[in-house]
């Protein structure tokens, strides 16, 4: 099981790593933020701390703000999911904060349809936020399906980096 | 099926700019394009030149249909204006079915009379004639509703040259993408702004009268979902409740709207507002996604995607509420269903071999057609008359409209707006 998770993980570490040097034409990045995430994925490339699970090493300062998911998921990853959680503790530590998150998906099928699954991943994140002791009224949600890409073009690259959830400081 | 391609190139300039209107027909190979001969109409007024080239429009609508082929104006032996000079022998050499003449006729400073007469040419018989009062601004109207009259006779199914289109774009901004939504005349001409924003703009629907749209709106990063009144430009906020407001239609009586609303928990379930009163009614109660709702013609049911199956499949509901029962089971990827105005055909997105594409499922028969040949074809949208429907597809990185008869027979290409083009939406038909 663990392993199967590891080469998952490894895969789409992968992925995100392709993703990054395909250079996709994106005249208007959403986030800034997508660049260091990528940074980060290719130090998992190299393999050095595959065995420990630590090879995801932020420091608070450098929270990432952008979740990605696979294909027809709405799971978040346990590197997410930690990720995610520290948002919860800092909402849940500092209740003047409060956080908008923007679920996407990728471009394929219907548009309605696509909100919908871009509201499952909002929600995704936002049950982890309150878990970890955020307050509902610190957190809204909305899905922008298809409408907001943060990569244009029509293939894996460009679909992988637009499920995602966004999660958005508003105070 | 092998299928002959005719690419036909129309670049037209008008008063405003250059508005310019491209198509590619498809045309199944054993669909006959009927010779007919549109002659360019006559021109009786006081000065200058004619408003508006009558019988250009005629004949870029009946060429758009697919089923005609006028005959160039070089080819004609004569030009009649008028029924009484029409040489029936001149039009059977060429091998022409059906002749139209006409003439316009200035009776006022803005006002004249657009006559015409449709003639079949081996009865040597009369079909249509008709005149009809026109301004400058309602000439081209005059003009598609002539051709609607001769394509009906010619036929036997009510054109549609006289409706409009609404649809979504969004255009490459230095400051991001700024979405506009459009509506236009069918044949890509005539486009009015409606409204533009830097937020998403989705789901346009037309109210049963023609005079309103409804759609949804991003504005301070929520959505909700306004009415928009054509002519004024007004528009009310109808629903703006916590989370997901989205896919609105109309219903057949024009005073509800069926709508998906998510809630704080993001449980998408489908709605019945009632417009007036803005109380909504929930009609299905599943933590599956439920959304796309559209409402049969006569307003017993409403049509819907759910994926509480998996993934997205068609489920019909009453209008009240009830037990859901499901439509669809071709496939593992059905989605936002659109019914002929007639109820005899449902239209959705149909995963197709990887494919999305649009079909037609007939609902006495239950079987699907595909009629779309794209990768990533969506947001079907019927014709008034039942006969064809209009949809997005993707050309490269851009969405564009293409149009295909129910059958499946005759696939074109509109390019109209900037940019990408997604969700059109054919209006019902217009009252004069």
């Amino acid at each position: 099981m663990s392993q199967y998770k590891l080469i998952a993980l490894f895969l789409s570490f992968a992925l995100l790593g392709a993703c990054a040097s395909q250079d996709i034409p994106d005249p208007d990045p959403v986030d800034s933020t997508v660049g260091s995430e990528d940074g980060t994925s290719t130090d998992g490339m190299d393999g050095s701390g595959l065995g420990d699970g630590e090879f995801i090493d932020y420091d608070a300062g450098e929270l990432t703000n952008i979740i990605y998911f696979e294909f027809d998921s709405y799971e978040l990853g346990p590197e997410d999911a930690e990720i995610v959680a520290r948002h919860g503790r800092q909402l849940a530590d500092e209740s003047r904060l409060s956080v908008r998150l923007e679920g996407h998906a990728d471009e394929r099928g219907s548009r309605e349809y696509n909100i919908g699954l871009g509201e499952r991943r909002a929600q995704a994140v936002r049950r982890v936020l309150l878990i970890q002791g955020a307050s509902a009224s610190q957190i809204s949600t909305v899905s922008f399906g298809e409408e907001r890409p943060a990569a244009f073009g029509s293939d894996e690259g460009a679909w992988a980096q637009n499920r995602r959830v966004e999660v958005k400081y508003t105070n | 099926m092998r299928k002959l391609l005719v690419k036909i190139c129309l670049i037209s300039t008008f008063l405003t700019g250059v508005a310019q209107a491209e198509l590619d027909i498809v045309i199944t190979e054993g669909i006959k394009r009927r010779p007919i001969a549109v002659v360019p109409f006559g021109w009786e007024g006081n000065s200058g030149n004619v408003p508006l080239d009558i019988a250009a429009v005629i004949s870029s609508d009946l060429t758009r249909s697919g089923r005609f082929a006028p005959i160039p104006e070089d080819d004609m032996l004569q030009k009649p204006t008028s029924g009484v000079d029409v040489d029936f022998d001149d039009w059977s050499i060429l091998g022409v079915e059906a002749v139209v003449v006409g003439r316009v006729v200035q009776t006022g400073d803005n006002a004249y009379n657009v006559q015409f007469q449709l003639f079949d040419v081996f009865g040597r018989d009369q079909l249509v004639g008709y005149r009809m009062p026109a301004s400058r601004g309602t000439m081209r109207r005059v003009a598609h509703r002539a051709a609607d009259m001769i394509y009906e006779k010619l036929t036997g199914i009510r054109g549609v040259f006289d409706t409009k289109v609404a649809y979504v774009t969004a255009e490459q901004r230095r400051d991001g993408l700024l979405y506009s939504l459009i509506v236009s005349d069918q044949d890509g001409e005539n486009e009015h702004k409606i409204m533009e924003s830097n937020d998403p703009i989705m789901s346009p629907a037309w109210s049963p009268d023609s005079r309103r749209l409804a759609y949804v709106s991003f504005e301070g990063n929520k959505s909700s979902i306004f009415i928009q009144t054509l002519r004024t430009g007004n528009r009310i906020q109808v629903s703006s409740r916590p989370g997901i407001n989205g896919a609105p239609a109309f219903s057949p009586d024009g005073r509800k709207l069926v709508l998906t609303l998510g809630g704080l928990d993001g449980n998408l379930d489908i709605h019945v507002l009632d417009i007036n009163s803005r109380k909504a009614q929930r009609i299905t109660s599943h933590r599956a996604i439920d959304t796309e709702g559209s409402w049969s013609p006569d307003g017993r049911f409403v049509y819907f995607t759910s994926d509480r199956a998996g993934g997205p499949q068609i489920y019909r509901v009453s209008a009240n509420g009830g037990t859901p029962e499901r439509i669809t089971f071709e496939g593992s990827y059905n989605a936002r269903p659109r019914f002929s105005p007639d109820g005899s055909k449902l239209a959705m997105v149909h995963l197709d071999r990887g494919n999305y594409r649009i079909a037609v499922m007939d609902m006495k028969r239950k079987d699907l057609l595909v009629l779309s040949a794209g990768r990533q074809d969506e947001s079907p949208s019927f014709a008034p008359n039942s006969d064809t429907l209009i949809y997005a597809t993707r050309q490269t990185r851009n969405g564009v409209l293409e149009s295909v008869t129910a059958d499946g027979l005759i696939r074109q290409r509109l390019t109209s707006g900037q940019g990408d083009v997604r969700e059109p939406v054919w209006s019902p038909f217009q009252r004069f």
